[in-house]
């Protein structure tokens, strides 16, 4: 579905970033490339979600280089690399809990075209319709997986040219997990998205990706297309173990 | 019956300035949980200026209608005391917003000392008296040998109040700006990463803070007649008593918190002591952050994840 040879949208070359002295990233080298679904799995406590928020200037990277699109955005502030077409559904999800649905959506398309507003919302919701049902209610009030589309959602309503979701499928019943993957897979599919997914549900994350980092204790230590690894007797034991 | 109906209409008149300013301090507090204790003295600091702009408008350049000179004289003082405001937030709050809590604190106690100070050396001790404006008094109703009275000054500060709060209102609920002002009260990080500038989402608090403050102030010096540098003080304080009863943080509490405050406080000085009425204001804020700490519309710290 990619071509493996597609423009390096994001690059990380050397990335450290710290929590105090506290060494979370210890040089970290990875490429998402144009159009393709990347994949970050690894153990409670790896850094994935350090990793996302580093690309983001928060924590900053202490030292090491992260492009975006060929830009240099390692020292930029966060609202300035958002708005280089980058969005994150955070850990945590992280909705703005004393706001409707629908304000959560119209401050993620703050910094978008509000002629596309129109647009941009009648796609999450087609993409989501619980949300169009939910769309006066405060975001407080939303069930866990309500709030983890609603993230989602309100990541796309910028138009990004790469989605980052951290654990999309935390705490999520099955049913909805499955209807989460299949969103992010048709939204790849049919719009070419380029995706970065972290998950600690590795069999989802893998089937899904083109491409896929194993990271342990801050350092990338396996990457190859998601299939590959989803093989790998050792990847089965550490990550997949028990898996479905 | 008359005399409660009189210290009705004074208590929301006083209540409205209070709310007008307690704003200020609720809308910081709110997006980055600091109390802004030189918030009086921009309050004091747009009396002033309302009051020199004023003078020179009428007595300098001989501008012939008292109407028109007022609102120039309101406009100048907002634009110019939000920009203080600004500048306070640039110099003195931002660099030591990732320090230590109690670093924009001290900080703020400094500013407050610094402003009273200068408005000190630049107008000199004395009250500066306000020529009296909009004179006029209707008689409401009368009993037991007592008038009670509507003067066109009050009706004046609730009416400006009012559509004041409205516009506020409207901001903060329906614009872009107000919807990132309230995002980032909610959580910072994430309006970050949403492409939010929060620098310049906090400047703009400040600026709103500021501008709602001056027109307090002017609406102040109107009611009282008399201003001098120390003024910041007492009513600052009182008007954070009605944010922290309202509920630090939230709007509509600050609002009730001041009509609340400037009530309580006219009945006091009407019932029971008018030599006393500042302890009713204080007495508030101790048996509100002892037994109601998040005040009446303030939420508990706990919210869903």
């Amino acid at each position: 579905m990619i071509a493996t040879d597609s423009k390096v949208l994001l690059s990380l070359r050397g990335v450290k970033a710290f929590y105090g002295n506290i060494a979370a990233l210890k040089g970290v080298d990875l490429d998402i490339r144009e159009g393709e679904i990347a994949a970050l799995i690894g153990s409670n406590g790896a850094g994935k979600s350090t990793l996302m928020m580093t690309i983001f200037g928060d924590p900053r990277a202490r030292e090491g280089v992260i492009s975006f699109d060929g830009r240099d955005i390692t020292s930029m502030p966060t609202h300035a690399i958002a708005r280089l077409g980058l969005a994150q559904s955070p850990e945590g999800r992280r909705i703005f809990p004393r706001m409707t649905v629908f304000e959560n959506l119209q401050i993620g398309a703050a910094i978008g075209d509000p002629r596309y507003f129109d647009a941009s919302l009648e796609r999450v919701y087609a993409i989501f319709p619980r949300l169009k049902e939910r769309s006066g209610q405060s975001g407080g009030a939303l069930s866990g997986g309500e709030q983890q589309m609603l993230a989602i959602a309100r990541a796309l309503m910028n138009r990004p040219r790469l989605l980052m979701l951290d654990e999309p499928s935390l705490g999520l019943a099955p049913l909805v997990v499955k209807q989460i993957f299949e969103a992010i897979a048709d939204l790849n599919r049919r719009e070419g998205l380029t995706v970065f997914l972290v998950e600690q549900n590795a069999y989802h994350a893998l089937k899904l990706a083109d491409r896929a980092y194993v990271m342990v204790n801050g350092l990338i230590t396996l990457s190859g297309p998601g299939r590959d690894l989803l093989a790998m007797p050792e990847i089965r034991a550490a990550y997949l173990e028990g898996g479905r | 019956m008359e005399i409660f109906l009189q210290q009705l209409i004074n208590g929301v008149t006083l209540g409205s300035i209070y709310g007008l300013i307690a704003i200020g301090y609720t809308m910081v507090f709110g997006i980055i949980g600091m109390v802004n204790f030189a918030h009086g003295d921009i309050f004091m600091l747009s009396t002033f200026i309302a009051l020199i702009l004023f003078l020179a408008l009428t007595q300098i350049l001989g501008v012939s209608s008292v109407a028109l000179s007022f609102v120039l004289a309101m406009v100048a003082a907002m634009a110019l005391t939000s920009l203080w405001s600004y500048m306070l937030e640039r110099l003195a709050y931002r660099r030591l917003r990732k320090s230590f809590r109690l670093a924009p604190l001290i900080s703020a106690i400094g500013a407050s000392i610094f402003l009273s100070n200068l408005v000190y050396v630049l107008q000199g001790p004395r009250n500066r008296p306000a020529p009296s404006l909009f004179d006029a008094v209707i008689k409401v109703t009368h009993g037991g040998g007592y008038d009670v009275t509507l003067s066109a000054k009050q009706i004046l500060i609730v009416l400006v109040t009012a559509l004041l709060l409205a516009a506020f209102w409207v901001v903060v609920q329906k614009t872009p700006l107000g919807r990132a002002q309230r995002a980032c009260a909610q959580d910072m990080r994430m309006a970050a990463l949403l492409g939010i500038d929060v620098d310049r989402t906090i400047s703009f608090t400040f600026v709103i803070g500021g501008a709602l403050a001056a027109v307090a102030g002017v609406l102040y010096i109107l009611y009282y007649g008399v201003v001098n540098s120390g003024d910041g003080f007492i009513p600052g304080v009182k008007a954070f008593t009605a944010a922290v009863l309202g509920g630090i943080g939230s709007l509509p509490g600050a609002v009730v918190g001041g009509l609340l405050i400037g009530l309580i406080e006219t009945f006091w000085a009407a019932y029971i002591s008018s030599d006393y009425k500042d302890v009713a204001a204080f007495s508030i804020l101790a048996a509100t952050l002892v037994f109601m700490p998040s005040g009446l519309f303030g939420r508990p710290d706990v919210e869903k994840v």
